[in-house]
């Protein structure tokens, strides 16, 4: 794909993304402003001691004093600075924190997703080829079941089978502590880690992207230019491969780029599961231990991975989708 | 005729698991020669188009006859066998133009597929005989057009494009399914006329389908009725033009609108219809067209009528087209 | 993909006959439901779900976390007991009933929250247009972006755990699915025959959008409650398993999270609570599924 493509998107796109970051950054506030009590409290609080004098001066310096409206600008100012406050229990900046458990949680839901969509389609396209047989029939009925279950406790059950019956797969952490791996011997090591969370996160959504990838080249193969590619004299096999997937796979990234936001939270109960230390264990440590700013931090910054996704979305949809005008 | 056609179609039959749909239907192409098949819709004249090169929809499937090209039944030859005929030997182009381009990949792409299926050729080399292609169907700027998608095309230009993908590995016979109905009438003349050239020049038999009689009377060498599953009268386009035998074969150009040299016309003739429908075809005795036709006699009734011939070259199935003298009478 | 039926368009300009389709598609949905076999057996298990759930004060009396026999006894072993008891000496069946009982609930006015919220917002904006639309669409998107189990979190955090709070921020955060579709099935319709014959015999516009296309939008909107509803639960039992469901309510997800530490060797605890939730939702999903393909016979090929 061009470059010219991709920056001809992204001034489509991003225009529209702004005002919902905006929007989001409105809510985080509002949110923050339901909280019992405000910041100066929070930090005065983490002081031990105060009086009013210096809580009013704490308030004034914070710009608490100020009307509603011109505090949602200071916030704004602070987020362009990327200050999302301090965490009231760990003392640390909110970004540095999350920045710091960021890259697990990705390698985590973008693993997942990317499991999700391969054996999703993988499994769609079988379902499709059999369409009606016993191997759809017999996808579908566990497919059905998948996308029924709760994935922490898919990932619950998975640790009984394969850490506590087989002893397959560590349960517990994200890297083997202490052991130092180097190379090829360092990447196994974060497999075994990975999988089982992965897994537990993706099937739910890997069932949803089977039923559509199904359903999406059911339709396809019905096309004119499904007979014209026959008509060429091409393999079965390239037939599906260059012209069938490729037009199902358009609904499918496009439903799957929605996804992320979802994986996002889904994340969090997944971590706490497996003891991954990502952003959404430090969620759960911060809502314990009401610690909102590291809290809100996070809804924020989840949120604005979304917006990113759709961007990359949009860019995805332009290459595989050739009729999305660029106007 | 001498020649060894380039297809024959021997009593082929066609079926859906509930019903049957084409009943042996028999006919055959010869080089450079551009055959018609019309018909109304619903009367087999696609299916038997689709089953030529064994492209028929889920659930159809050729139950009976055989398809004689280069030597070969294609009814039964090997899928393998078969891919090497699809594309090179016989090729096909669909009626809308606008869904039979895959949209997600280029036109030149598509075209160069079909070329790199067939010959043992480079990307480059194969993209060099795209263009050429692309110049020979009149499509203007090949350079320019070869990356561009289905959807940046119009109706006339998608359907350039499937010629001259239909005509990149020289095929010996062209089927063309309705290729002019979904688009304008100007640009119909336009697409018939490119169409025409190639085969000239080619020297590729044609197998038109079509319901435009106007199309046939212009283009087509010889034409073939089908009715209800059946070939009821094929003939040289002239002699079919001047005196039909089949009475449905006189509906059809009763019925029809057209400019063409010695059809009928609204403006000196009242239209008329043929009464009915193919639906009542399905009762199982006697002439299909018994029915709805208006020349009934007593044989009629006894049995499906045999192709006979009228003349060399002339066939129908009508148990009056013998008697020439009543029928010109009964028809004028 | 998303089929619907045709609506059948009122000629008469008779007051209030917005056509309803329940009439006309009467019997031929009945025949639908009996040969739906997937529908039927939803149907059945979520009846079965709801008749424990209602029946669980009187099949199980007393709090389900009593200690009422001994601990960590397997499934099938004790005839009193037979889904085995949990590590505190609870009866594991009970706890499933009531657990039962939260679930559903939840589920149930999760869903109302969201139904409400979303028929409002996608009425208004269908039925008007305009800028209002545009500024409901946005708001729209915006609770699309933000991650909905993050948010559920955050407003319980903020508000604290309690089953009205629980279902309530399920709601506020899944509500844009369902006013995307009234949006679209309201703009579909706004234009229709009928809408125009009520709106030239004077209807007040409330009337006419929640008296005469609502009725008429109801079939999707219907076959969106059940997926919404489980999903409701699916949240709540996440909610739970973090400890940050109703304290005082058993559920199944706080019966999984009492189940966790006990994984190595008596996961039965685990196992069960978590096996209700699949069953119940799948449940669900079969009825969403099973309506779909009653409400919109066309769509029925695509699934």
């Amino acid at each position: 794909m061009a470059a010219g493509r991709v920056v001809k998107v992204l001034s489509k796109t991003l225009p529209q993304a702004v005002p919902t970051m905006l929007g989001i950054v409105v809510l985080n506030f509002l949110l923050l402003k339901m909280l019992p009590g405000d910041v100066a409290d929070t930090i005065a609080m983490e002081a031990g001691s105060a009086t009013a004098e210096s809580m009013a001066a704490l308030r004034e310096r914070l710009g608490l004093n100020l009307g509603l409206f011109d505090q949602v600008l200071v916030y704004l100012n602070n987020l362009i600075h990327l200050d999302l406050g301090k965490s009231a229990r760990l003392g640390a900046p909110v970004t540095t924190l999350i920045l710091g458990r960021l890259p697990d949680t990705l390698m985590l839901v973008l693993t997942a997703l990317g499991f999700a969509l391969v054996t999703g389609v993988l499994l769609g396209w079988i379902m499709s080829a059999f369409a009606g047989k016993w191997p759809d029939r017999l996808i579908s009925v566990v497919l059905i079941f998948v996308y029924a279950m709760p994935g922490f406790w898919l990932g619950l059950m998975a640790i009984v089978l394969f850490s506590v019956k087989l002893g397959w797969l560590p349960s517990n952490g994200s890297a083997s502590i202490g052991a130092n791996y180097q190379g090829w011997a360092y990447f196994i090591d974060r497999l075994r880690y990975l999988v089982m969370p992965a897994l537990a996160l993706s099937l739910f959504y890997a069932a949803i992207y089977a039923r559509l990838t199904r359903s999406a080249m059911l339709e396809v193969q019905q096309q004119d230019f499904m007979r014209t590619a026959a008509a060429k004299g091409l393999h079965p096999i390239v037939m599906q491969f260059r012209h069938a997937l490729r037009n199902a796979l358009i609904p499918v990234t496009t439903v799957a780029g929605m996804h992320l936001g979802n994986m996002l939270g889904g994340a969090m109960v997944i971590e706490t599961v497996f003891g991954w230390p990502g952003m959404g264990s430090l969620a759960l440590d911060s809502v314990i231990n009401r610690d909102f700013a590291v809290l809100l931090g996070i809804l924020l910054l989840s949120s604005l991975l979304v917006i990113l996704a759709n961007v990359i979305v949009d860019i995805l949809q332009s290459w595989l989708d050739p009729r999305i005008e660029l106007r | 005729m001498k020649t060894v056609p380039v297809l024959e179609v021997l009593d082929l039959a066609i079926g859906f698991p509930a019903a049957r749909a084409v009943h042996g239907v028999s006919f055959e192409i010869h080089k450079g020669e551009m055959m018609a098949l019309v018909g109304e819709s619903g009367c087999g004249k696609s299916l038997t188009a689709f089953a030529i090169m064994r492209l028929l929809p889920p659930g159809a499937r050729i139950q009976n006859g055989q398809v004689i090209f280069d030597g070969t039944d294609l009814a039964t030859i090997s899928p393998r066998e078969l891919r090497r005929i699809r594309g090179n030997g016989i090729s096909l182009i669909l009626q809308e133009p606008m869904t039979s381009l895959n949209p997600v990949l280029t036109v030149g792409v598509q075209v160069a597929e079909i070329i790199r299926q067939h010959q043992n050729l480079s990307r480059a080399a194969a993209k060099a005989r795209v263009l050429e292609l692309f110049d020979l169907v009149g499509i203007t700027e090949p350079h320019k057009r070869y990356d561009q998608y289905p959807h940046n095309f119009s109706g006339g230009m998608r359907q350039r494009v499937m010629i001259a993908m239909a005509v990149a590995c020289n095929p010996a016979l062209l089927i063309a399914d309705e290729p002019t109905t979904a688009l304008d009438v100007t640009i119909q003349a336009q697409v018939m006329d490119l169409l025409d050239k190639l085969r000239r020049e080619l020297s590729m038999a044609v197998l038109l389908i079509t319901h435009d009689l106007g199309v046939v009377a212009q283009w087509a060498d010889r034409v073939a009725v089908m009715y209800a599953g059946r070939i009821v009268e094929t003939a040289p386009v002239q002699k079919f033009f001047s005196a039909p035998q089949h009475p449905y074969s006189m509906g059809l150009l009763n019925s029809s609108v057209s400019n063409g040299e010695g059809a009928w016309h609204y403006t000196n003739h009242r239209l008329s219809e043929i009464k009915g429908s193919v639906a009542s075809a399905a009762q199982a005795t006697g002439c299909s067209f018994a029915p709805r036709c208006r020349h009934v006699i007593a044989p009629c009734h006894g049995g499906q009528p045999k192709l006979e011939a009228v003349e060399k070259g002339w066939l129908a199935t009508c148990c009056r087209a013998q008697n020439q003298e009543e029928r010109i009478h009964e028809f004028a | 993909m998303n089929a619907h039926s045709p609506r059948p368009s009122a000629t008469a300009a008779a007051p209030g006959v917005a056509p309803a389709r329940k009439k006309k598609t009467g019997s031929r949905a009945w025949r639908a439901v009996r040969h739906n076999l997937p529908f039927l057996i939803g149907a059945s298990i979520l009846l079965a779900v709801a008749l424990i759930a209602i029946c669980a004060g009187v099949l199980y009396p007393g709090d389900p976390r009593d200690m009422v026999t001994l601990p960590l006894s397997w499934p099938l072993t004790d005839n009193e007991y037979p889904l085995g008891s949990g590590s505190l000496g609870t009866d594991l069946a009970s706890g499933l009933a009531h657990g039962a009982q939260a679930s559903l609930l939840v589920g149930v006015s999760a869903a109302s929250v969201g139904l409400l919220i979303g028929i409002l917002v996608g009425a208004i904006g269908g039925y008007f247009g305009g800028i209002a639309d545009d500024i409901l669409v946005r708001i729209t998107e915006l609770f699309q972006t933000v991650p909905t189990f993050l948010l559920v979190i955050v407003l319980v955090a903020i508000s604290g755990p309690s089953l009205p709070i629980i279902a309530g921020a399920i709601g506020v955060a899944t509500w844009p699915t369902v006013a995307r579709l009234v949006r679209a099935e309201f703009r579909t319709l706004r234009s229709n025959d009928f809408v125009l014959a009520a709106r030239s015999l004077g209807y007040s516009t409330t009337r006419i959008i929640f008296g005469e296309i609502l009725p008429n939008a109801l079939p999707p909107i219907v076959v969106t409650t059940s997926v919404l509803a489980a999903n409701a639960i699916l949240t709540e039992a996440g909610l739970s398993f973090l400890g940050m469901g109703d304290p005082n309510l058993v559920s199944w997800g706080s019966m999984i999270a009492d189940g966790r530490s006990l994984l190595r060797t008596e996961w039965f605890v685990t196992a069960l609570p978590g096996a209700a939730i699949t069953l119940t939702v799948l449940s669900l999903n079969l009825v969403g599924d099973g309506l779909n393909d009653i409400l919109n016979p066309r769509s029925e090929s695509n699934r």
